[in-house]
């Protein structure tokens, strides 16, 4: 058989509520600190859920120059161009000359769009009929037609972000938006590493971009009671794998990273970071609203990334769990990973950055990949805060509180989508020799 | 050499009909379906006219132990249900939803997997207002105080579940027990052919035997509805003839209109449908052979429209051709996106000439949106049902409302006819430029 082509990273970035550079965030992240606080997006004072984490004192044009193409973009899209322009540069193609266009590619695991509430709110409002309890369609049309902005509309679709990437890059090869919820941006890198694979592309681009910290995203998330409730101790509320776990917290902002055959990255000189070596996808199947009992398709989709990775679970040094916060997912999750594991369970060293950044939903993926990018490189695995009183049904090394120096050359990440769709990605310490 | 797959069953669903027998009957007889929209008064919309999918009772597509589920379905989602129900049942799969006696199911269902385009889903305006104004404050404006505090319960629990665009693919798998790879594809226009080719890539790497895949879609509620015509896309003018509104290709084209729907297909690796074949009877409609994506990179219109020259488009075409290892030549029939708007035709018709040269006057060109409308998420869904139907007729169906073709362009009206089609081309362009081209072969 021939020797597969290797994949490897040769570029990240991010946009987090910690801040928007790679090794400041990292060295929060390493320190425990929490990005949790008070919710300024809008008035969420009498909302169940009053706080989450925001992504603070951010502009996209800190990385990128002003161009009349990106004027009014949504945050999802201002999200994925910071990150793309700090992950684009750390790679070094600002400077490449040698890119064929063509074969540049992009696949996002992108959010819908924050809706444009308060003209939306004002239009539904005043388009109501008291008389027949309905929307009456000609008033509606008329105030919306006030109110409404088509490019602000526009940018809602969620392949936005791609479309600007696109043209910031000039991106013209294979290009999709996926979003399988929570999954999204780690199903986006999956997917990019097979096309490279295939040699459909030279580099992709890949990642994600998401806020729900809008009105209608926390009413959702209040009304399914995913949200944990904590009002009175934000930076406390993200409690992954505890006892008293009580929900997410939501997060936003956008994580992205560059990908490419090791052979397209030696040959222009890349700083190869790490390589992808698994990568899984499957569904549960089981319920909407539940995850499936025994973590059925979360244990499917990290024995498929094992199986294409040919590495084993006794390799895995870091695990980067979804680890949410709420009582569902970390119990099962924990089932899953001793469902794969088995014996080696108990000496996998697992975390969950959730704990400190929240819930970046459908960009988790990208943000958490590139932490376990970063504990590779520097052999150092992040904490999960708040992790006094663990869940005597979450009994594996959860890394409580407090960073750890370890030896890191596998490390797994996991993600699973509300829904059901769960992936896996895993990746290894770069090693010219290691074989496929 | 790759994997080879075929298509084996489709699950059409718009305004033509529901399933591949009825829809491939109007397309045939090139009767238009774009009527005044009763879905919602949009008579005081600048468009108001569209293609709804004709009255269905989504429980007769959903065994009885899930019907509960059905309450938290937007429309998008049941036309993904029914489509896939069509898609399972033209294939002659007996899977967890369409088992009726006892027998066993005809895949194992770790390597079954769903790969399903959505759209960007609108919340249900009548539902969602009817809690906003509990929330109103004295002068009757909408206070975030009285919404966070109270206001929120009064949409149900699971209101959020009804509205997220991958529970199109999430239903679709539990109804019929997919436990494989499954993926949302969101890229407008582009998503059912982005998922057919993510479906082939997945079976091809060997992590499924078989996949769902498509897309579907409704912009037919007044928030969708408005952001189409916002976009500028949308024909404005022919409220009055609804059945020629559409013309793609044509001098006159003035604009595309919204229909709903699209299409689900069963992907199937080729060595183990001719095992299950020899059994259960399936026949393959099309071989899936080849594929290509790309992005169109237009800065004038921040990607809504592809590039005039059609460049991007042209990319797409010639990678699925060099992955199906056939020449421009062997092609007798294209499927293309043909929006009916003049300057997407016109980048279609640069991007077909650039890839096709004069020979491209011999190909017929069959539009599906003339009769059936824009169906977003699910319109390439729906034109690879055509084209595979098409392959395995060796017929193409009627083409309408084309009386002044592009120059250099086989596009005129014509009734549906036999063809010798020995390769078929069907490609779709997404709003923000993303492309998708299939190759299709007879089996």
């Amino acid at each position: 058989m021939d020797k597969r082509t290797r994949i490897v990273i040769t570029g990240i970035g991010w946009v987090t509520p910690l801040g928007h550079d790679i090794d400041l965030v990292w060295a929060k992240l390493l320190d425990g600190q929490s990005g949790i606080g008070p919710t300024s997006h809008f008035d969420a004072g009498t909302f169940p859920t009053q706080f989450s984490a925001e992504v603070k004192d951010y502009d996209y044009q800190q990385f990128i120059k002003p161009s009349a193409a990106h004027d009014g973009v949504g945050l999802n899209t201002a999200f994925a161009l910071g990150a793309a322009a700090q992950a684009w540069s750390s790679a070094g193609l600002d400077a490449f000359e040698g890119l064929d266009h063509e074969r540049l590619g992009l696949y996002l695991g992108s959010g819908e769009g924050a809706l444009d509430f308060d003209n939306y709110v004002a239009t539904n409002i005043g388009g109501w009929d008291k008389q027949s309890c309905k929307i009456d369609g000609t008033a509606w049309v008329k105030i919306a037609l006030e109110h409404m902005n088509a490019l602000r509309e526009a940018e809602q679709e969620p392949n936005m972000p791609l479309a600007h990437l696109a043209m910031q890059f000039n991106a013209q090869g294979p290009a999709y938006n996926c979003l399988t919820a929570c999954a999204a941006s780690t199903q986006a890198i999956g997917e990019a590493t097979d096309i490279l694979r295939r040699g459909d592309a030279d580099v992709m681009v890949c990642g994600g971009a998401h806020t729900m910290i809008h009105p209608l995203g926390v009413t959702g998330f209040n009304r399914l009671t995913a949200l944990s409730t904590r009002n009175e101790s934000p930076t406390e509320a993200s409690r992954p794998f505890s006892i008293d776990r009580d929900g997410f917290v939501l997060g936003e902002g956008a994580g992205m990273l560059i990908l490419e055959s090791d052979e397209h990255a030696m040959q222009r000189g890349a700083p190869i970071l790490a390589e992808i070596v698994g990568y899984g996808s499957s569904a549960d199947a089981y319920r909407i609203t539940d995850i499936h009992p025994e973590g059925r398709g979360p244990s499917a989709a990290m024995r498929q990334a094992f199986a294409d990775a040919g590495v084993q679970p006794a390799d895995v040094d870091y695990i980067s769990a979804h680890g949410t916060g709420t009582k569902e997912n970390d119990s099962i999750e924990t089932k899953a990973v001793k469902n794969v594991f088995g014996v080696d369970s108990k000496d996998v060293a697992i975390s969950s950055i959730k704990s400190m950044m929240g819930h970046l939903i459908a960009a988790a993926g990208a943000v958490e990949l590139i932490t376990c990018v970063l504990a590779i490189r520097d052999q150092r695995v992040p904490p999960t805060i708040n992790l006094q009183r663990p869940d005597p049904e979450c009994d594996l090394d959860y890394v409580p509180n407090k960073s750890r120096q370890i030896q890191v050359n596998v490390a797994l990440s996991n993600s699973f989508g509300f829904g059901g769709q769960n992936d896996t990605l895993i990746i290894r310490r770069w090693d010219p020799d290691a074989g496929p | 050499m790759s994997k080879s797959v075929v298509i084996s069953g489709l699950g059409p669903v718009s305004g033509l009909g529901l399933g591949i027998g009825p829809t491939w009957d109007t397309l045939a007889s090139g009767r238009c379906a774009i009527r005044p929209i009763k879905a919602f008064d949009a008579t005081g919309f600048d468009c108001s006219i569209g293609v709804e999918v004709s009255d269905f009772n989504i429980s007769k597509f959903v065994p009885k132990w899930y019907r509960k589920a059905t309450k938290v379905m937007a429309r998008d989602i049941e036309l993904a249900v029914v489509a896939a129900d069509l898609a399972a049942r033209d294939a002659r799969l007996v899977t967890k939803s369409t088992v009726d006696d006892g027998k066993s199911f005809s895949y194992d269902s770790t390597r079954m997997g769903a790969h399903i385009g959505a759209g960007l889903v609108a919340a249900e305006l009548n539902e969602l207002t009817a809690a906003l104004v509990e929330a109103r404050d004295d002068h009757g404006r909408f206070d975030y105080r009285k919404w966070g505090g109270e206001g929120i319960n009064h949409l149900t629990p699971l209101w959020l579940l009804k509205y997220l665009p991958n529970m199109l693919a999430c239903h679709v798998t539990i109804l019929h027990d997919a436990q494989g790879p499954s993926n949302t594809i969101t890229c407008c226009e582009a998503s059912g052919g982005l998922s057919l080719g993510e479906s082939l890539r997945v079976i091809r790497r060997g992590a499924a035997e078989m996949c769902f895949c498509g897309g579907t879609d409704s912009k037919l509620n007044p928030m969708s509805f408005l952001r189409q015509i916002m976009t500028g896309r949308v024909n404005t003018t022919d409220n009055d003839s609804p059945a020629t509104a559409v013309r793609p290709f044509c001098r006159t084209a003035a604009g595309t209109i919204c229909g709903e729907g699209g299409g689900i297909v069963v992907l199937e690796a080729r060595d183990s449908f001719e095992k299950r074949a020899a059994e259960d009877g399936a026949r393959a409609y099309a071989q899936v052979l080849g594929f290509g994506a790309s992005q169109s990179v237009h800065h004038e219109s921040r990607n809504m429209l592809p590039d005039p020259q059609g460049k991007g488009i042209a990319l797409s075409i010639g990678i699925a051709l060099r992955d199906a290892r056939v020449s421009p030549d062997d092609i007798d029939m294209i499927v293309p996106f043909g929006l009916g708007l003049d300057v997407s035709d016109m980048a279609e018709a640069n991007a077909l000439a650039s890839v096709f040269g004069d020979r491209l006057a011999d190909i017929p060109l069959v539009c599906t949106k003339s009769m059936a409308g824009n169906c977003a998420a699910g319109a390439s869904g729906l034109d690879i049902c055509v084209a595979a139907k098409a392959v395995a007729e060796q017929m193409l169906p009627a083409v309408i409302n084309c009386d002044q073709p592009r120059e250099g362009l086989r596009a005129g009206s014509a009734p549906g006819h036999r063809h010798d089609i020995r390769y078929a081309l069907t490609y779709s362009c997404g709003q923000g430029g993303q492309n998708a081209a299939i190759v299709l072969a007879r089996t």
